[in-house]
């Protein structure tokens, strides 16, 4: 079991998410920056969609109730064991008693703790992701237990050379999206060619930019919307969509993220800067 | 088949988007349902799942499309081929609603702005044979249509901050129930003590696209008695086929 001792400021179980139930308007949740959740993961020799911790801008305190292993990585939240640093982007010997502390973030929003096995609290529709009104609870709470399996394993001298460093880029690389053609030529030019700022109302649903497009477009007949689908609002705000979006929506969807940009973008937080650059279609 | 001309496009990476032309038609919706189960029955292995709507289905891929071209070659093919689907089952479920003032916070203010009587609203509301278009906004979320037109009225401006689980709402011409509590911007006149979300159920929504739905009136005592018998998992809503 992992007790948690403090939650931290947001605190989730996720897992790659739930495929398969959008046409009853399930979102697909699951971790935000999958990168460095399948990167924490394959540290430590777990499956790929093994459910691990996610953190927001502010870690928890975490006591481990068995031996085991566990891998860090995503935003650097100061991890201490016992009190003392440790390092990411390795496996970490845990052992029976073990606590495991993070404080605010210094680069990056989000944290990954990879445990070994997985975390195995239940599944809901074929995933552990929490998300409130599918699971009971949609994040951590103080004194919340989560199963995992004791692991005795030999620690592999297996490490990832990959640093955070990649949260420094601010280019969100697009596709068109299902409306961009009904933007006019300007309209187009201003979304791509202009700075935007990342909003205070950002979460796991979507990121709100500040800067305005000038907008004339209808609203749409409603339609699927997908994480990374960027919507243009009447009152020309830019939202982009990410894991725990809803399935379907009425603005027009003028760009679409690539995976690797809603990675990105998952480690962005109020006041950041990114830019959108558009992949074309034969580069795919 | 190919009774519409379609557009397809490439939606990011992972999804073709195709849309019939733009509007809401019930013709349209058929062959919206008609595609999407063709799509279905032909078990495409490259495909994960569709998310249809009233004039378009987004079809989602395992992994990323290599070819997005190839793709569309493929679902034009099994759109214009001369193919059937076997239809399915298309039922009708009877939804208990309570009207009461006390469950429905926007019933008199739609009266006022559309000058009808509580009586005649319900009336309304409970004539028409409601079909569900699709699935979405939230779990279970049904998108009906066949509201009548004396009822069609424009979202509030400012959305409400919280929606109670049940609620029986109309948004423009759309009528529709929130699974569980949320915001939301339509106009409520009614609840119904069904559970249309439960995860404890192998098919969480008892309702799917296509399926028609009846409301029926019913007072403030039977709301609460239908309710705790759902709670207790002893209730199952009526439907035919």
């Amino acid at each position: 079991m992992i007790e948690i001792i403090k939650s931290g400021l947001y605190s989730t179980v996720q897992d790659l998410g739930r495929s398969g139930f959008a046409h009853l308007g399930v979102p697909v949740s699951g971790v935000m920056d999958q990168f460095s959740a399948k990167l924490a993961n394959e540290i430590i020799g777990n499956h790929i969609n093994a459910a691990v911790i996610e953190m927001t801008l502010i870690g928890g305190v975490f006591k481990f109730n068995c031996d085991t292993c566990i891998a860090i990585t995503g935003a650097d939240m100061v991890p201490k064991l016992n009190g003392l640093a440790v390092s990411t982007y390795k496996p970490i010997k845990i052992d029976k008693g073990d606590v495991v502390s993070f404080s605010a973030s210094k680069h990056g929003c989000r944290t990954y703790i990879a445990v070994s096995g997985g975390i195995k609290t239940a599944k809901v529709l074929n995933s552990r992701s929490l998300f409130k009104s599918v699971t009971t609870e949609g994040s951590l709470k103080n004194d919340d237990m989560l199963s995992i399996d004791e692991q005795n394993l030999e620690l592999k001298e297996a490490y990832s050379k990959i640093k955070n460093q990649r949260f420094d880029q601010s280019i969100l690389e697009v596709f068109t999206g299902p409306e961009f053609d009904s933007l006019s030529p300007e309209q187009q030019k201003s979304m791509l060619s202009s700075e935007f700022t990342i909003s205070n109302l950002n979460n796991r649903m979507g990121y709100q930019l500040i800067e305005h497009i000038d907008n004339n477009l209808n609203p749409i007949i409603t339609s699927a919307v997908l994480p990374g689908t960027v919507q243009l609002t009447p009152g020309g705000k830019l939202i982009i969509l990410m894991r725990d979006a809803q399935t379907t929506g009425g603005y027009p969807r003028v760009l679409q993220l690539s995976d690797q940009a809603i990675n990105l973008l998952a480690q962005k937080k109020t006041g950041d800067k990114v830019t959108f650059s558009l992949i074309t279609m034969n580069q795919f | 088949m190919g009774r519409f001309n379609l557009q397809y496009k490439p939606f990011g990476n992972r999804a073709v988007l195709v849309e019939w032309p733009q509007k809401i038609d019930a013709k349209i919706q058929e062959d919206v349902w008609f595609f999407k189960n063709l799509i279905e029955q032909n078990c495409i292995k490259s495909i994960l799942e569709i998310i249809a709507a009233y004039n378009s289905i987004t079809i989602l891929y395992k992994s990323t499309i290599e070819n997005a071209y190839s793709e569309i070659s493929v679902l034009k093919t099994l759109y214009e081929g001369e193919n059937f689907v076997v239809r399915q089952d298309a039922k009708l479920w009877e939804i208990p609603v309570c009207y009461h003032i006390d469950l429905a916070p926007d019933l008199v203010s739609l009266s006022v702005i559309k000058k009808l009587t509580i009586e005649q609203i319900i009336k309304l509301h409970t004539a028409p044979f409601y079909s569900v278009c699709f699935i979405g906004f939230l779990p279970g979320f049904l998108y009906l249509s066949g509201l009548e037109e004396q009822l069609v009225t424009a979202r509030k401006t400012i959305p409400d901050k919280h929606v109670s689980k049940g609620s029986v709402a109309i948004g423009e011409n759309q009528t529709g129930i929130y699974p569980m509590d949320s915001p939301g911007g339509w106009h409520v006149i009614g609840n119904s003590p069904l559970n249309f979300f439960n995860v404890k159920n192998q098919n969480p929504c008892f309702a799917s696209a296509g399926d028609k739905i009846k409301f029926t009136p019913i007072g403030k005592d039977d709301y609460f008695a239908i309710k705790s018998a759902v709670e207790n998992g002893d209730f199952l809503p009526n439907h035919s086929f």
